[in-house]
């Protein structure tokens, strides 16, 4: 699914990904813990093809070099990021935003676009399915959202593109148990042989409720080590420091 | 098609010219072309005398230069203001008689005329340069006594309720483009809707601009009988040129008591070229008087095209309890210029007035807001809310809000709010995530900025619209 060799990645000639590797087979699930500033919103950004950053190294995603795809192109080929700070566009209503993402996709695949009955079909289902209250697609996308709704509305987003590979970036961050559920019940029902995730988390406590296969501690750039979901555990308690 | 020209035609689907053969008033502006124009439209002398007080008026005024968008200097001379086509010299009693070259030309514009293919709901009047080639459903609308036809036709058949209105809100000595109308106008729609009747479909007028070196002087008169309602849409194209071509209409409409009148525009003139060659200059004078107590005048204007736009529709709140609104969208691509906006003159007890504007600015394009709030002394309780918004893209456009306001009643209130913003690189990346390419995304952006106007429009229109602006911002980022 997705293969990382030697990556490296600069911004405003900043290093901040030195070297890092990290393969994902499709079916996975991939947690990525580490202390602030250790580059795991930078691997978020890399992955999605955001502008801005000096990259070298190898990028594979289902076989394919990523490295000169545009943003756009990479989401059509089923890479979803859930933001960690989801952006507000006033004016743009969440339904309509959902279905103009979802029919590009669709189209971007060549396969039929959905009228606005099955969408609306659609949506309903996923929301009933995550317990989100269906208002939320009435409203103006993310404007006024407490931090809650916007994470469950990443959530939503993610269940309806339904791509290959889901990278959480600090989604549990500032989410309250219910809210931290709901996430936790978006990724833990779309688990199947296909879909890969990449879960990027400082604290253990999301791990509690998806249980990663792996769990990869990133600290200055690079993956300083790889174990099991103990692992997780383990740095709960030690902390990142003795890593170093 | 050379490359280039293929290119062109990509940007501005509008751009064709047709050819057809036309009857010219000779070059240049003097007494014998407004005597030319007042005889081939077969005038009776009231409106002549009319014309010629204007251009009397006219020799004694100067071109306005306040405005912010600079100009090269006109030569009123060296322009055509009359231009027709031969085919319609005897004016065709139906669309059978029609040439069909000018049948086809709105066929390309999306503008059916043909009886089984009319647009269902809309009565359309076709203006081509300096005529009227065919209006829509005309017979349903005189069976509830709807007057809707061309300005020129009007004059003739119905010059009682022309001789009464006209210059009534739009004075004949008004400023030099007005005045230069009044002297010179040829055609533009006439609407009368009478006491009670509320106009069963939308009224629609498409100017369509196709001769080189002309003019085009529309001019529109719409009168709202009491306790009527009409909406009213204009549509306007124009081949493209490296001239610049002037379009200058004036639009007079009148409210009597507890009438409406919503008047719609998609001005989609030529805009010229990437480096701001050639296009339309749209200078207008729209003025609507809410003379009757309980009135009501909204203005929607969707600007998308001209090399520049300078307007500012206005309403003249008389009677009291009367409503004027104006809601704006104004986008300016590449060299194009607006300087746009509206004043609303509080006259009346308990009159209320809103203004929505959204001004859209990217390439190296220039964008004015200018507005004028006048509270009259007896204008009790009159109450005004101003909102402008003002969205950049790219860094070498401007953006610039200058809004007026006298207040000379103690009871009024009046509210006004500005913003600023550019479009957001993190919101294009959030969109461009989600599977959304740039124009998409950028699309769906200003959209939303857009929304409070675009929710005004006539709902055939609103799509229209919209894609419209998607279309007019294409190729803007990156």
């Amino acid at each position: 699914m997705l293969e990382i060799k030697n990556l490296e990645a600069s911004i405003n000639d900043k290093k901040i990904l030195k070297g890092l590797n990290l393969s994902i087979n499709p079916g996975e699930v991939h947690a990525i813990m580490g202390p602030n500033g250790s580059g795991k919103s930078t691997l978020a950004n890399v992955l999605s093809g955001k502008n801005g950053y000096e990259i070298s190294g190898e990028l594979k995603f289902q076989g394919e070099d990523l490295k000169e795809l545009p943003v756009e192109k990479r989401a059509q080929k089923g890479i979803f990021l859930a933001f960690q700070y989801p952006l507000e566009i006033p004016g743009v209503n969440t339904n309509n935003f959902l279905k103009t993402s979802l029919n590009s996709v669709l189209k971007s695949k060549g396969e039929n676009e959905l009228d606005t009955l099955s969408f609306l079909k659609l949506v309903k289902e996923k929301c009933l399915e995550l317990g989100i209250d269906e208002k939320i697609l009435s409203r103006q996308l993310n404007v006024g959202f407490s931090g809650g709704e916007k994470k469950k509305n990443e959530i939503l987003q993610m269940k309806i593109l339904d791509p290959n590979l889901c990278i959480l970036d600090e989604t549990d961050s500032g989410l309250d148990i219910d809210a931290l559920k709901i996430v936790a019940k978006g990724v833990n029902s779309s688990r199947n042989k296909k879909k890969s995730f990449l879960v990027i988390t400082h604290y253990q406590r999301l791990l509690d409720y998806i249980k990663p296969d792996f769990v990869h501690v990133l600290s200055n750039g690079k993956i300083v080590k790889t174990g099991c979901g103990e692992l997780a555990q383990e740095l709960e308690k030690t902390g990142y420091e003795k890593l170093n | 098609m050379k490359q280039q020209e293929l290119e062109k035609v990509k940007e501005y689907k509008y751009g064709f010219t047709t050819d057809i053969e036309s009857v010219r008033a000779p070059k240049g502006l003097n007494e014998d072309v407004i005597k030319f124009i007042s005889n081939i439209k077969k005038e009776p002398e009231w409106m002549l005398n009319w014309r010629l007080k204007a251009y009397e008026r006219l020799k004694n005024l100067k071109e306005p230069n306040w405005q912010k968008p600079k100009y090269p200097k006109i030569d009123y001379q060296n322009l055509y203001y009359y231009s027709a086509p031969k085919s319609v010299e005897n004016k065709p009693k139906d669309l059978s008689e029609v040439d069909p070259k000018l049948i086809e030309t709105y066929k390309k514009l999306g503008i059916p005329l043909q009886e089984q293919k009319k647009l269902s709901g809309i009565a359309v009047d076709a203006v081509f340069d300096s005529v009227s080639v065919a209006t829509t459903f005309k017979d349903e609308l005189t069976k509830k006594g709807i007057i809707f036809c061309p300005i020129s036709e009007a004059i003739q058949k119905h010059p009682d309720l022309v001789k009464k209105y006209i210059g009534t809100v739009i004075p004949v000595n008004d400023h030099y483009f007005a005045t230069l109308n009044s002297a010179v106008f040829t055609d533009g729609s006439f609407v009368y809707i009478p006491e009670g009747v509320r106009c069963p479909m939308e009224l629609s007028t498409y100017f369509r601009i196709n001769a080189s070196e002309t003019g085009q002087f529309e001019r529109t008169l719409i009168i709202a009988d009491k306790g009527s309602y009409v909406s009213y849409l204009e549509g306007c194209t124009a081949p493209m040129r490296d001239e610049n071509q002037l379009h200058a209409a004036n639009v007079e409409l009148i409210a009597l008591d507890d009438a409406e009148i919503k008047y719609s525009t998609v001005q989609n003139w030529y805009p010229g070229d990437k480096d701001g060659k050639g296009g339309i200059y749209n200078f207008v004078t729209k003025r609507g008087a809410c003379r009757g107590k309980n009135s009501k005048i909204s203005w929607t204007q969707v600007e998308t095209g001209s090399a520049i736009t300078w307007k500012y529709p206005s309403c003249i709140l008389q009677g009291d309890n009367s409503v004027g609104e104006f809601y704006s969208i104004a986008i300016t691509n590449n060299h194009q210029k607006a300087d746009t906006g509206t004043k609303m003159i509080h006259l009346g007890k308990n009159t209320k007035s809103k203004i929505i504007s959204k001004g859209i600015s990217a390439g190296f394009a220039d964008n004015t807001y200018r507005g004028l709030v006048d509270i009259n002394k007896k204008a009790k309780n009159a109450r005004n809310y101003t909102q402008c918004d003002s969205l950049l893209m790219g860094n070498k456009c401007g953006a610039h809000t200058v809004p007026y306001i006298k207040n000379k009643s103690s009871s009024a209130i009046v509210e006004h709010e500005a913003t600023t913003s550019k479009i957001n690189e993190e919101q294009l990346y959030y969109c461009n995530q989600r599977g959304l390419n740039q124009e998409e995304a950028i699309g769906l952006i200003v959209n939303g900025f857009c929304k409070e106007v675009l929710q005004q429009l006539p709902m055939e229109f609103a799509v229209e619209a919209q894609k419209l602006v998607g279309i007019s911002l294409e190729g803007s980022v990156g």
